[in-house]
């Protein structure tokens, strides 16, 4: 099939930026959405032009580093699906296919469709952890935890940090993100000791990011790729709350 | 020039305790002193960056990726093996030990293997604290499930996203460094050179892959945990970036590289579908716990896998291995798959693919507990595919996803450069020549969290911390080194893509040096190589300039160092003229088709020296001694 791409180009963090169009032509249905990408690419490189810069690694969905805005909707048209998981079947001969960056202040663009996602970085380096130093740990089956609790915390730990949440909110929130990590260790008892202090200091520097607040939209959780539940963004805020005391200390 | 492999004397079970007090010690006073470069941050240098940083040693750490969240380990699917015994089924270090010697078909060291399943244990219950949430069972202790090349349930599993959680946990330890400022972490930075000052590792040349900036980083040590170099295939289950260019950089500056040839093909993972492929998707070993592998019997067979009947279907797993069956070692397994197809009774479009069939198992135990055991992983399958595999059997095929050989390092995980260590995919001590699975993450770990923190202590205790800094001579001539390749890489302006020639490579690569090797071939290729070599440095095309993000340039430099790379692979494998593991030259096997290896002349590491390029390297050996596991034909019958 033949389409046409308006693709976001933007050469550097200072540039204004704009959108470019290119046609896509022999393209299969069985090829993903980031092999539609190469082949247009290649063929920019044998012209001596610049090719479309896009985030990518493993390609099977779990790194979370691909990241595009496909027709105005965080890794396109497929429910619970990394874009480059997204398959040109889903698309039809003669489309008009839009691709951005992820828009959010707190993402800014680097170049082209790749943005700067160390924002999430500082709000783990913040909080998002359980502080046990190496060695020392107690035998793995000495504390029980019920199978119901270790799969809600798995549930929010499948969380890949691609930013799609972010990406789909209008306010930019990343409340989803950062719920899914303050449950997934809240949720376990090696994670309970520091809950406390370990969500205010996630929500402050999230606060401090620049990201926006949630206001129940709920379409970080139809963009999320590993679907993760907003469900967590409610037990981030009971978390919070409990957390007051401490916080007044 | 003689291999010292500094193994400790003594018992086997006694060598890593002996070891550990013998090695020195440096004071926590001193630690702050020294300065430890870290590059590549997945669960070998993830870990390791975190624990040196907990003990006090001041580290820098660098990825090519934005974030070390997104290092490959995190596609790790079916689980880490652990000598827990958990089960009661009879599992024991010693049994793990043994397990993974034979596994690797007789070609690992075997004090290596045996400290990696006494450490197995720990690592359990290191993730457990940081709270990866493995599988449990109703009562809240952890799960198991099986594995191939075992007869005990020893592996530990998240779902099909082990490998994800298991780096989750380590990023978070390392996360927690950063912010403690113990950690100096870079992003989006490529190490494109070592450097080395009178014999020691002393720092490295990175490229910002923002801004283009060529820069020298100083250090007393400097660890490499780059990964494998699956990629040399170009069509691999790696991710697109994974690359050789740290390893194959630092064995120009003189580490050594060991038993290259010695490459992984995994049995499961979803066949090939056309020309513009990227990459290849691996379906977890796991699945093999409950699916069953089959062809029909007829050659050229037309209907589809539900109408074929039972009695006209091939189970060959089954009928060749009736003890391990389907859970048979990836080495068999993936030749195999090979075997039927190439005796043309493959099926799919292409007649290269096997069928894994789930039908019996949904049967038995429901849909239900298959959705919940593998999930995941049938998504994936039906998103690439669209084919349900809940209702058709799934179509697989062998493809290249690990890398046994890697940089030569002793037991301390030092390679022959002092300051240089290597721990993970990229080196190459304790899988042999054939990895089982749930072993990676579990080798990655150990070196990270409880190898590298004690021995690197004994290598720094012996120098003087800051002694070389990064305004000598050495780096200012690494950094032009580097700045002259990237120019000419800029300006060559010729007509074909970097990945033309990559694919051009991959393809060579996986015919003449993939699941099956013979003289002919491997010498066809080191006629080939040279040439696709040169007319890359006469006709590649890389466009924009090094001042930028430039993804072809990025790509460009990892393609040169894999058109030298394949050349020594090929040298390797046409060197060792035996069978073993991975390693299959087709001159060599027993009548029934499984690899015949030599023991009188190969029983060694070949840990190789690069002298030019295009120039065949020199070889150096380093025997293997097998005093507990005796070498044995392996049988899986």
């Amino acid at each position: 099939m033949n389409l046409t791409l308006y693709v976001w180009r933007q050469k550097n963090a200072g540039d204004k930026g704009r959108m470019d169009k290119y046609e896509a032509k022999d393209i299969s249905p069985d090829m993903s959405f980031l092999e539609m990408l190469d082949v247009v690419n290649e063929d920019l490189e044998r012209e001596g032009k610049d090719p479309i810069a896009f985030d990518h690694d493993c390609r099977e969905g779990i790194c979370g580093t691909c990241s595009l805005n496909v027709n105005g909707v965080a890794h396109g048209p497929e429910k619970g699906t990394t874009v480059c998981q997204l398959h040109m079947r889903n698309f039809k001969d003669g489309d008009k296919i839009y691709i951005e960056p992820w828009r959010a202040k707190a993402f800014p663009v680097v170049k082209d469709l790749i943005v700067d996602r160390s924002a999430f970085d500082r709000i783990m380096q913040a909080g998002g952890f359980v502080s046990v130093g190496t060695g020392g740990a107690p035998d793995a089956n000495a504390i029980p935890i019920s199978k119901e609790a270790a799969e809600d915390a798995f549930d929010a730990a499948a969380c890949i940090g691609c930013g799609a949440c972010v990406a789909a909110c209008k306010n930019a929130s990343a409340m989803l993100f950062v719920a899914a990590k303050v449950s997934h260790l809240a949720n376990l008892p090696q994670g309970k000791v520091e809950a406390k202090r370990r969500v205010v200091n996630m929500i402050n520097q999230m606060d401090l990011e620049g990201f926006g607040n949630c206001t129940n939209y709920y379409e970080c959780q139809a963009a999320c790729p590993k679907e993760i539940s907003v469900k967590f963004i409610a037990q981030m805020n009971r978390e919070y709350f409990r957390s007051l005391r401490y916080k007044e200390k | 020039m003689a291999l010292d492999s500094q193994v400790p004397s003594g018992p086997m079970s006694e060598k890593w305790d002996k070891h550990k007090f013998d090695l020195k010690v440096v004071s926590p006073a001193n630690k702050r002193k020294f300065h430890i470069i870290v590059v590549g941050t997945g669960l070998a240098g993830g870990s390791a960056a975190a624990s040196f940083a907990e003990l006090g040693y001041k580290v820098t750490a660098f990825c090519y990726q934005d974030s070390p969240r997104r290092a490959h380990s995190i596609a790790a699917q079916g689980g880490i093996n652990a000598a827990k015994n958990y089960q009661n089924d009879n599992d024991s270090v010693y049994r793990l030990f043994y397990d993974t010697v034979k596994g690797g078909d007789f070609r690992s060291r075997e004090a290596n293997v045996y400290r990696l399943a006494q450490l197995s244990e720990n690592i359990i219950d290191q993730c457990v604290a940081q709270g990866v949430p493995f599988a449990r069972d109703y009562g809240g202790e952890l799960a198991n499930r099986s594995f191939g090349g075992a007869l005990v349930s020893r592996t530990f599993y998240a779902r099909g996203q082990t490998g994800q959680q298991l780096l989750l946990g380590c990023y978070q330890a390392l996360a927690r460094q950063i912010g403690l400022g113990a950690v100096e972490m870079h992003g989006r930075s490529e190490m494109l050179d070592l450097v080395v000052v009178d014999g020691h590792a002393k720092g490295i040349i990175v490229r910002d892959m923002v801004t283009g900036e060529i820069k020298s980083y100083a250090a007393d040590a400097v660890v490499l945990a780059t990964g494998g170099y699956g990629n040399v295939f170009y069509l691999s289950t790696n991710a697109m970036g994974c690359n050789v260019t740290a390893a194959y950089r630092a064995y120009k500056k003189g580490a050594f590289f060991a038993n290259p040839c010695y490459t992984q093909i995994h049995p499961t993972c979803i066949p090939v579908h056309g020309d513009y492929q990227s990459k290849l998707t691996l379906m977890s070993e796991s699945l093999r716990n409950d699916g069953r592998i089959w062809v029909p019997k007829k050659k050229g067979e037309t209907r589809s896998p539900n109408d074929i009947p039972e009695d006209e279907r091939d189970y060959y797993l089954e009928r060749k291995y009736p003890s391990y069956g389907n859970l048979a070692p990836r080495d068999i397994a993936s030749r195999s798959a090979k075997e039927v197809c190439d005796e043309g009774r493959g099926v799919g479009e292409t007649g290269m693919g096997v069928y894994l069939d789930f039908s019996d198992a949904i049967n038995r135990l429901g849909e239900d507990t298959i959705r919940a055991r593998y999930g995941n992983l049938f998504h994936m399958y039906e998103k690439i595919t669209d084919e349900n595999p809940y209702q058709v059997p799934m179509r697989i095929f062998p493809a290249p996803h690990y890398t046994m050989g890697g940089l030569w390092v002793d037991y301390n995980l030092m390679s022959n450069l002092p300051g240089l260590f290597v721990i993970g995919e990229a080196n190459f001590s304790d899988h042999g020549a054939n990895r089982l699975g749930a072993s990676a993450l579990m080798q990655g770990l150990a070196d990270g969290y409880f190898v590298i923190p004690y021995t690197i202590g004994h290598y720094l205790a012996g120098v003087t911390p800051g002694e070389v800094k990064a305004d000598h001579g050495e780096f200012k001539k690494s950094e032009e080194d580097v700045k002259q390749r990237v120019h000419k890489l800029l300006s060559i302006d010729g007509k074909r893509t970097v990945d033309d020639f990559h694919r051009q490579l991959g393809r060579l690569m996986w015919e003449e040096c993939g699941m099956a090797r013979n003289e002919e071939g491997l010498k066809k290729a080191l006629e080939e190589i040279p040439k696709i070599r040169d007319e890359f440095w006469e006709n590649v095309k890389v466009v924009g300039e090094n001042e930028e993000l430039n993804q072809c340039l990025e790509r460009a430099g990892r393609v040169v160092d894999f058109l030298e790379f394949a050349e020594l692979m090929c040298e390797d494998a046409l060197d060792r003229d035996e069978s073993c593991g991975g390693h299959f030259r087709e001159e060599h096997q027993t009548e029934e088709g499984e690899a015949l290896r030599n023991d009188d002349n190969y029983t060694h590491v070949s840990a190789w020296e690069f002298t030019e390029v295009g120039k065949k390297p020199n070889l150096h050996k380093e025997p293997l001694e097998f005093e507990e596991v005796p070498l044995a034909q392996r049988s899986y019958k």
